[in-house]
């Protein structure tokens, strides 16, 4: 059972998995006839090297952290939530309509309201596939992929005809009342006199979204609702005969998935636009899948690796604007990722597995 | 009310046009998952082919060579989908979502380093599409000459893979095997057959039929790849394989079905004249995917997928 020391498991196998990602995306940027050592100096310049980039950074990573805490805890009931997306359009609805159509007196209050109700909306998403699963055995990653279109008509839909204000143009809501603005990285730090650029998008919901890898955390592994899921995703047999109702931990599980999806809103929504657009989510919901694969399902995982996606993804945005590789070189260093960590898993598995019992037996052959 | 503006010929023709790599998709994916093998990939391919078709057409100018080119370029991301999901077992799903984003990515990457037109290829001339075929007789306005005349081959050629699906999986011993091998991969590994040959080779007719459904995008619908240009279609040609309950000829029938929303998305007018009521194009837009839904609820008659579907058969235990 036991082929590999678990550091491997946890540590090395995702690392080598990141270096042939990197690896094959070099060769693209070569194939394109760029230089790949200084991409990489821009990007690293562009994500990292100052604190207006440290400021988006650290935004699009609480973007991520949600996402992938969302797949993350459905893996874990083996329900593969592919509906991030979806479910975190919905939380925006939420927290737009929250904020625009309730008299708010302060951000704090503001911020509590709108957490709630990004929860409710994005988990409310993700109850039709989870019931459809539980109770009609639908397959969960279509009906969720069908939910995600089903969103955008919706979102199109109630920007284009309700929420946009009388005579604009542009299919937006109006800009959220003062109340509801959240204090950026740059006012927090500001409080202990630590200087942060002003200009950056990272706000509060950074620290909603690491209370988010605790509480995920402690849920996964320190209730009894955590031992439940994860022994129905380890074998649905097994947890029913141990009376566990598969029909509750799907609903619970992707409940939960829903519910952290739809506030990465707090964050894109309400901390950065301050008003609700066409395509808010911009492909982070999908990013969660990368992200939930690369952190191995644990909280800790999938903070790191959200914060290498929001390198990523900033130093990308850099990079296109000092190079001519275009923003998309993201999305194929995004799927490389996906398809090492995730799909040929097993390929740098086997190998490493038959080098660690070679090494294994050495030691034993020499007494 | 005009119930009968429905019908409106250029509607009709549109339905036609639109359904035809739905349905060239529909039938890629019913060959890979009646074998047991998941494919939400078939956006990834479509797109990929709908880039590399469009590439070479554009540069030799030759429609038939881009046709080949979208071929290869769809074969190696089914290849990818294979090695992932069959020799190395991973997760079929997971395998299937990388290789979309993927071609999302890389065929704008490339497209922008080759012909640098902000990740398009450029417009493709007389010779690099597939022209029209007006068929004889056809010079009216009618039913005739509007939709059953006046498309290119490759909608003819789509609409004959249909019975030639039929046939070879219900007729041969091919597609017996490859039914089998998709329910129960024991019974025919027991009977001395190759899973794995059979499912690679069901992997690979996917690719083919991705890739032609690609093509036809840039080479015949429109001229020319532009970003994103699948739209969605591979999804939407997912939803018809659920909503035809793997079967050809149900293919079909769905596939229109959806490229006949698709036409009327495009037409609201028409909608509004024949049902009196004015409907929301974001609520046509999202018929498929709800009616997929639906189906899959199980409300309207039980979609039962192959049953090895997903799992990656396993020799020893």
């Amino acid at each position: 059972m036991d082929r590999m020391p678990k550091w491997a498991d946890i540590v090395l196998i995702p690392l080598i998995s990141l270096i042939l990602a990197a690896f094959l995306s070099a060769l693209v940027m070569l194939a394109i006839g760029e230089d790949p050592i200084k991409a990489l100096g821009i990007m690293i310049q562009g994500s990292v090297g100052s604190s207006y980039a440290w400021g988006y950074t650290l935004y699009y990573a609480t973007n991520f952290i949600f996402t992938g805490l969302a797949v993350a805890v459905a893996f874990h009931a083996r329900m593969f939530n592919i509906g991030g997306e979806g479910q975190a359009a919905l939380g925006g609805v939420g927290v737009a309509l929250v904020c625009l159509y309730v008299p708010w007196s302060h951000w704090s209050v503001a911020l509590i309201g709108a957490t709630v109700i990004a929860a409710l909306f994005g988990a409310a998403w993700a109850a039709i596939p989870a019931f459809l699963q539980a109770k009609r055995g639908s397959h969960i990653v279509i009906t969720t992929i069908m939910f995600n279109f089903i969103a955008a008509a919706l979102i199109n839909y109630l920007l284009v005809k309700t929420l946009k204000p009388i005579g604009a143009m542009e299919p937006a809501t109006a800009k959220f009342p003062e109340p509801t603005h959240l204090p950026n990285m740059h006012d927090i730090l500001g409080i202990f006199g630590i200087p942060f650029s002003r200009g950056a998008p990272v706000n509060i919901a950074l620290l909603l979204a690491l209370l988010a890898c605790f509480l995920v955390w402690v849920l996964i592994w320190r209730t009894r609702l955590g031992y439940q899921l994860r022994a129905f995703g380890h074998s649905e047999s097994a947890a029913r005969y141990a009376g566990i109702s598969p029909t509750k931990i799907i609903m619970v599980s992707m409940l939960i998935s829903g519910a952290l999806a739809g506030l990465m809103a707090i964050n894109n929504v309400m901390g950065e636009a301050e008003r609700l657009v066409l395509n808010a989510v911009e492909g982070a919901g999908f990013i969660g899948i990368a992200v939930a694969l690369m952190g191995r399902n644990h909280p800790f995982g999938v903070l790191l690796a959200a914060l290498l996606f929001g390198v990523l993804y900033q130093g990308g945005a850099e990079l296109a604007l000092a190079t001519s590789i275009p923003r998309e070189m993201i999305v194929v260093i995004q799927a490389l990722v996906i398809l090492f960590t995730g799909a040929l898993d097993n390929m740098v598995r086997m190998p490493l597995e038959s080098l660690f019992s070679v090494l294994r037996r050495k030691p034993e052959g020499a007494k | 009310m005009d119930f009968f503006a429905l019908f409106d010929l250029a509607v009709l023709d549109g339905t036609v046009r639109l359904a035809t790599p739905l349905l060239l998709a529909c039938l890629a994916g019913l060959f890979s998952e009646r074998a047991g093998i998941f494919d939400i990939g078939l956006e990834g391919k479509m797109l990929a082919a709908a880039f590399l078709s469009g590439a070479i057409a554009a540069t030799t100018g030759n429609a038939w060579l881009g046709l080949l080119a979208g071929i290869a370029a769809s074969l190696v991301l089914s290849v990818i989908h294979g090695l992932a999901s069959i020799t190395f077992r991973g997760n079929q799903l997971i395998s299937g979502v990388a290789i979309n984003f993927f071609a999302a990515g890389l065929t704008v990457v490339v497209a922008q380093s080759w012909f640098q037109q902000g990740g398009r290829t450029p417009s493709l001339s007389e010779g690099g599409r597939f022209n029209p075929i007006t068929w004889i007789g056809a010079d009216g306005n009618g039913f005739y000459s509007e939709v059953v005349s006046g498309h290119s081959i490759l909608v003819y050629g789509a609409l004959l893979c249909v019975p030639l699906t039929w046939w070879v999986l219900y007729r041969t011993r091919y597609g017996l095997r490859l039914r089998a091998v998709g329910e129960n991969p024991a019974s025919v590994d027991t009977a001395g057959v190759s899973v794995i040959g059979l499912r690679y080779s069901a992997v690979v007719i996917c690719g083919v039929l991705c890739g032609i459904a690609g093509a036809y995008l840039a080479t015949a619908l429109q001229a020319g790849f532009v970003k994103d240009m699948t739209a969605g279609r591979g999804y939407i040609a997912l939803a018809a394989l659920i909503f035809a309950k793997w079967r050809p000829w149900y293919a079909l029938g769905a596939t229109t079905l959806f490229g006949y929303l698709q036409a009327l998305s495009l037409r609201p007018d028409i909608l509004e004249r024949a049902i009196g009521v004015k409907v929301q194009v974001q609520l046509l837009d999202a018929l498929p995917y709800i009616l997929t839904v639906v189906i899959l609820a199980g409300f309207v008659g039980k979609a039962i997928p192959p049953r090895a579907g997903g799992e990656p058969y396993v020799k020893e235990r």
